[in-house]
């Protein structure tokens, strides 16, 4: 089996009104990996997806799944992958099990062999009851659910996911992370985009950042969050402060009279604070980052894109 | 993809557009039932009553073939017009575009459930007509070859307008405004032979003519033209829009960006 899972040379992508959606965008994403594409609106995350699946013609560029070129044999490279999209692309009048039963017959796959098949990933979504409705009738978790378990029905090596969680109460945005976690423990590469940036940073070992078409950077999610130059945190104490305290080496202000903002450099101990803490008596009720550690990051690494007009200067 | 799996997929688009023109019975199989039983009212039997003869047979008998032709003619375009722009619209195509199934698959799966939809309302129409006049088919072979081509040729027709439509009035433009005109007159209700010699010329540019008189040569063995042209005609317009078809479709037009 190759190495690699998705590798993308020098992609570029000009749309007919001129747009150029990417610029010689290049990636590697091993075999066996959950892999986050990240990027703002319009940055050429779907555009991306879109030649990796056909449904956009690249300009120019090497793409291979699984070390197989696109241009040589979309066919056999179309088996490897499975795709769920932004936005529900199902017959809405079908019901969960014919869309399911008429995916696998487009990759080959009779009905009898499909059947059980369907019906284990019906379950495991846990849609299998409401297998003969009307798709249209599921509500918006199940039909999220639904898109997982059809690209599932021909045991893709390689998923890519488009932002499968948008606007899923948080409940059932944990369920799919855990089923997301299964998939990929049991040997499916998978390539996530969200806007939930807590849901990459609990989900994925590496990392891309995209921007006006191009990889502003690709590392692992640990390297990244290392490059935190400071982390803010937020404490809740159990009495009132009336002037910010003073100290050593850390920048603290206060938010209310009872809530503190920290602001620690990287390397620099946390005891530090609660050492000051308990000499003055005051107890930490609570403890939290004052914002998410990879939307930081994210924020400052599209900002100071060089094609943004604006440089954020270092992380 | 191998021709086995190739087989797979188009049995799956087939079993799919049948069970969706079924499912919708009521709009896909009743109204040209409805519509092709006033015809027989209306002209056959209160009009036709009064006009007597026509090519030697009932004018009742004589229109017959034309209302079945028409019948599959518009049954079969608009199933596929429909479906396969529903399925763009809905983006539900997508799930065969990003799957292995190649471009002719998608084809033929979307036209042979035209076909089928045509078929099976000839088939109701046929049965209908028999309440109102006796039918007896002289040549079984010319009568099924014939249907089943035009069938193909409407279907591929279908197709090539959902590519191009974009919005839902577009699918309805071609039948009201090209294939109505053309289908009434291309010899339904009346033989070319009553026409100025002038209009039975320009006649001949109407390719409904052919199917219409090689189905009424099958039916009741009068034709107007030879049916050796009219299937020559037939096939040519096949293979023109299934070649024009397959090269949109591969091309991506309106499907990929």
């Amino acid at each position: 089996m190759a190495s690699l899972a998705l590798s993308i040379k020098n992609l570029t992508k000009d749309y007919d009104n001129g747009f150029k959606a990417l610029r010689g965008l290049s990636l590697k994403v091993e075999t066996g990996d959950f892999f986050a594409l990240l990027g703002p609106n319009g940055a050429g995350k779907s555009t991306t997806i879109g030649i990796i699946s056909s449904l956009v013609r690249k300009t120019s560029g090497l793409v291979e799944i699984y070390g197989t070129d696109i241009d040589q044999d979309f066919s056999t490279a179309k088996k490897y992958l499975g795709v769920v999209p932004q936005e529900f692309n199902f017959n809405q009048f079908e019901t969960p099990l014919d869309i399911l039963l008429y995916q696998a017959g487009f990759y080959g796959i009779s009905r009898h062999l499909a059947l059980p098949k369907a019906k284990e990933l019906l379950s495991l979504m846990s849609l299998w009851e409401k297998r003969h409705q009307q798709a249209r009738l599921l509500s918006g978790g199940m039909k999220r659910r639904l898109m997982i378990a059809r690209a599932m029905m021909h045991d893709p090596k390689l998923l890519i996911l488009d932002e499968p969680t948008a606007g899923v109460d948080i409940e059932l945005r944990r369920s799919m992370w855990s089923i997301m976690r299964d998939l990929n423990a049991a040997g499916t590469t998978i390539i996530l985009t969200t806007h939930y940036l807590e849901e990459a940073e609990q989900l994925c070992k590496n990392i891309a950042i995209i921007d006006h078409g191009t990889i502003v950077t690709c590392t692992s999610m640990k390297n990244l969050l290392g490059r935190l130059g400071s982390q803010s945190y937020l404490f809740d104490l159990s009495l009132s402060l009336n002037e910010v305290p003073h100290i050593p080496e850390i920048v603290a202000r206060l938010v209310d009279s009872q809530t503190l903002e920290v602001e620690i450099q990287k390397g620099k101990s946390l005891c530090d604070v609660f050492d000051w803490f308990r000499n003055e008596g005051i107890d930490v009720l609570s403890m939290r980052n004052k914002s998410n550690r990879l939307e930081e990051l994210f924020l400052k690494l599209t900002k100071s894109s060089p094609l943004n007009e604006e440089d954020a200067g270092s992380i | 993809m191998i021709l086995k799996d190739a087989l797979i997929a188009l049995y799956t688009i087939l079993y799919k557009e049948i069970k969706r023109f079924l499912r919708i019975w009521v709009q896909t199989l009743i109204p040209p039932v409805i519509t092709i039983t006033l015809y027989f009212v209306i002209f056959g039997n209160l009009i036709g009553a009064r006009i007597g003869e026509m090519g030697g047979f009932d004018y009742m008998q004589y229109i017959v073939p034309g209302l079945i032709m028409m019948s599959v003619i518009t049954n079969a375009y608009a199933n596929v017009v429909s479906s396969f722009f529903s399925a763009k619209f809905q983006r539900s195509i997508e799930e065969m575009l990003v799957s292995p199934t190649p471009n002719w698959v998608i084809l033929l799966g979307y036209v042979l459930g035209g076909v089928t939809r045509g078929l099976c309302v000839g088939l109701i129409v046929t049965a209908v007509s028999l309440f109102f006049t006796d039918l007896e088919v002289q040549h079984y072979g010319i009568t099924l070859i014939t249907l089943f081509l035009t069938a193909v040729l409407f279907s591929l027709g279908g197709f090539i307008n959902a590519i191009f439509a974009t919005k839902f009035d577009d699918i309805s433009i071609v039948p009201t405004f090209i294939l109505t005109p053309l289908t009434y007159l291309g010899g339904v209700f009346y033989s070319l032979d009553l026409l100025p010699h002038f209009w039975q010329t320009v006649s001949m540019v109407n390719p409904i003519v052919y199917m219409i008189d090689a189905f009424r040569f099958g039916m009741l063995g009068v034709t107007h033209v030879s049916v050796t042209l009219s299937f020559s005609m037939i096939i040519v317009f096949v293979l023109i829009l299934f070649f024009v078809a397959l090269y949109l479709l591969s091309n991506g037009r309106g499907l990929r960006s």
